[in-house]
């Protein structure tokens, strides 16, 4: 039995597998490496989801920007600068009283990445995307979330190419708070809706 | 296609086990093949709905055993073949050996902001108006097409209801299979979930999906 200390060979047969086509591709001058390494540090350092916190934290200080945001959420959220892929037509929904909102892609793992940046394992993988649209708040207990017998629950399966980013409710105790502040109380999970929004400390 | 993608309702996959403080990746790999297929994308040979029908042509056992990065790796060597990039020759010897097809443009460095910024938007304008309207009651249709479809079949053959007309958008079933924008409205539709799951059914439950307009048929 050999033992080939090459580095190569100390990668697990996916990361090879990855390696290689990269190699490829690099080989025949369809992709430049350089690119990808601009696209990792643009979705691991500029965008995530404080995007979206910097956008509900306006929605609830500004009511002019909530309306509009409701009106039409691609434009409202444009004025703040967070465009691009994966956000092209974005929807906000509002949580209620009433209302609880949750966003689930069945059919792959749609997500709004100009707002909340690349999703999360769990919201790419099989038990999340079967669960969700039968049993939202068996799925939300498991979130350490348990909504009121009575609460409205929608699920908004991204079936098209709008993306959804819900609006959790202000907590009580926040009046005056700048919107840096506010921003801080909303999390990522609370934008998808498998949270609310953080009470203040 | 009736697929291993299609989860909606599935039973059996265990809890969701979200990661406290989850990183974006879990290896080196991961952040590679993001940037990979985005690259490779970028080539102009395919659009968003092809490769995610080919993510969802893999066999279900390999797709349900994969993480979501590796049905992107997957999927994007069957791309790459199809549109005459890779060869199985390049594949098998981990090298480039064969000639491979032009593509329309390549991603540069400098250029990945401005591409990224601006995204692919799917809008397009309708010379028809919108056949339903908000309020509308609908029924969605009941098929099975072996091709790329975006009406899960948990809501097929439903009754429901326009909440609201969206906007034209390039319709998925055709142009992952080359055959055209065709764009059509788009609209949200809602569903109680009595309607879909039937007995035992969260009675404060509502699902809401995004049609294409040949999916409704009037109710």
């Amino acid at each position: 039995m050999s033992h080939d200390h090459d580095h190569d060979n100390e990668l697990d047969p996916f990361a090879a597998r990855v390696r290689a086509l990269e190699t490829i591709l690099t080989r025949k001058g369809l992709i430049d490496p350089a690119a990808i390494d601009v696209i990792v540090d643009t979705y691991e350092t500029k965008i995530g989801p404080r995007n979206g916190a910097r956008v509900v934290a306006k929605a609830w200080s500004d009511p002019a920007f909530a309306d509009w945001l409701k009106r039409d959420a691609t434009a409202a959220i444009e004025s703040l600068s967070y465009t691009g892929r994966q956000g092209e037509h974005m929807q906000a929904v509002f949580n209620t009283e009433e209302t609880h909102n949750l966003v689930v892609c069945t059919l792959c793992s749609c997500y709004p990445w100009s707002v909340l940046g690349l999703p999360p394992v769990w919201y790419k993988a099989p038990p999340y995307r079967s669960r969700a649209v039968i049993d939202p708040r068996g799925v939300l207990e498991e979130f350490g979330l348990t909504l009121p017998a009575a609460t409205r629950i929608r699920v908004w399966d991204s079936t098209a190419e709008l993306r959804y980013l819900v609006v959790p409710i202000r907590p009580a105790g926040t009046e005056g708070w700048s919107e840096e502040r506010l921003a801080e109380l909303v999390s990522r999970d609370a934008m998808i809706g498998t949270a609310l929004a953080r009470e203040p400390a | 296609m009736n697929g291993p993608q299609d989860l909606g309702g599935q039973m059996g996959f265990g809890p969701v086990a979200p990661e406290k403080d989850e990183p974006y990746f879990h290896a080196d790999w991961e952040r590679r093949a993001l940037g990979v297929t985005l690259c490779a994308g970028a080539m102009g040979a395919w659009n968003i709905d092809e490769s995610r029908h080919a993510r969802e042509s893999l066999h279900p056992a390999d797709y349900y055993s994969s993480s979501y990065y590796q049905i992107w790796i997957k999927a994007l060597e069957t791309l790459l073949k199809r549109h005459g990039f890779v060869s199985e020759r390049d594949l098998g010897a981990g090298d480039a050996i064969d000639a491979a097809a032009t593509p329309k443009r390549v991603l540069q460095a400098e250029n990945v902001p401005a591409v990224l910024a601006k995204g692919g938007p799917c809008d397009r304008p309708m010379a028809e108006p919108a056949r339903f309207k908000a309020g509308d009651p609908v029924r969605t249709k009941n098929f099975n097409p072996t091709g790329h479809t975006r009406l899960p079949r948990y809501a097929r053959g439903k009754r429901g209801k326009i909440e609201a007309v969206r906007d034209g958008f390039v319709f998925p079933d055709s142009n992952a299979h080359g055959q055209g924008e065709n764009p059509q409205w788009v609209y949200t539709v809602v569903f109680d979930g009595t309607e879909i799951w039937g007995e035992g059914a969260d009675p404060t439950l509502v699902v809401s999906i995004d049609a294409w307009e040949s999916y409704l048929e009037p109710a």
